[in-house]
């Protein structure tokens, strides 16, 4: 598969304190292999707001990152509370965030629908009382 | 638009990166919801808010935000001012409100980073290709 990257980060629930440090340094990352710009932006994102997830709603998790030549993939797999309907959580506004959250900037209901949105390929799974995993393809051409 | 004007028209005071104020502003974007900023601002926008916390930083670092306004009077501190520094955006600070804010920055040609969507129209409101 020609695999020249892959690395997988743990992210804490409720870490609030290092929410952000995962996606950040991953873009960081990006930038010194030398990808291009809207390729970095679209991952970034998606990769941001699946951390703010786990932090937010799940107990522990897991982002992994692999890049190869024609693409980036990263799975994001958590241990947590799973979605009950994701159809309804995919749903641009509907959010189940907490007011300390809200008050942290987040709570929109986008987070989720924009990580569709950036992604070329996207699926999300889930299973109540378990966990979530998300698998998001960026191609890099 | 330059940072500088911008730094003029609000009257700014500057918390970090006041080496960077010649960079080029294209777009203004203003929000306290930072996945509304994630998924509608465009890249190279200055980004107004009341929100001060390192998820602005985060936020604006991901979403190529070239700086951000803290608006009536909010300081950063000194933690938030560092995190700023270490992903060299500068960040200001205005006595005006949001709104007039805003208001200044848009009377002064400073476009919206949001595309204005009529109602009725069959586009959808999600600056977006799907
Ligand atoms: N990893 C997860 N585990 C459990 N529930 C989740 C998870 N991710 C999302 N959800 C549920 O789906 C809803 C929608 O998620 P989404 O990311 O779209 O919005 P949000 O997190 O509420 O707000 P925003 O992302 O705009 O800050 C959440 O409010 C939550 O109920
Ligand atoms: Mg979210």
């Amino acid at each position: 598969m020609n695999e020249f990257f892959s690395q997988t980060y743990e992210i804490k629930g409720k870490d609030f304190q290092n929410a952000g440090k995962v996606s950040t340094g991953i873009k960081t990352l990006l930038k010194q292999l030398g990808i291009k710009p809207e390729i970095i932006r679209k991952v970034a994102i998606a990769c941001y707001e699946a951390e703010m997830n786990i932090v937010m709603y799940a107990k522990t998790g897991t982002m992994k990152l692999d890049i190869d030549t024609k693409k980036i993939k990263i799975t994001v797999l958590d241990q947590g509370p799973g979605i009950q309907d994701i159809d309804l959580a995919m749903k641009e506004g509907y959010s189940t965030a907490t007011p300390e959250m809200r008050e942290m900037g987040f709570g929109a209901g986008m987070g989720l629908p924009n990580i569709k949105k950036n992604s070329d390929e996207f699926k999300i799974e889930s299973s109540i009382g378990e966990g979530t995993k998300l698998e998001i393809t960026i191609f890099i051409n | 638009m330059l940072l500088s004007e911008i730094v003029k028209i609000l009257s700014c005071y500057v918390f970090a990166c006041d080496n960077r104020l010649d960079i080029d502003i294209k777009f203004g974007c203003a929000s306290d919801l930072m996945s509304d900023v994630l998924a509608f601002s465009q890249p190279d926008a200055v980004l107004l808010t009341g929100l001060v916390n390192s998820q602005t930083i985060h936020t604006a670092y991901i979403s190529e935000i070239r700086a951000i306004v803290f608006v009536r009077g909010k300081k950063p501190t000194e933690d938030i001012v560092q995190l700023a520094e270490s992903k060299s955006i500068p960040l200001l600070c205005t006595n005006y409100s949001m709104y007039e804010a805003c208001g200044l920055l848009y009377k002064a040609g400073l476009e919206s980073t949001m595309e204005f969507v009529p109602p009725n129209s069959s586009k959808k409101s999600f600056n977006s290709s799907f």
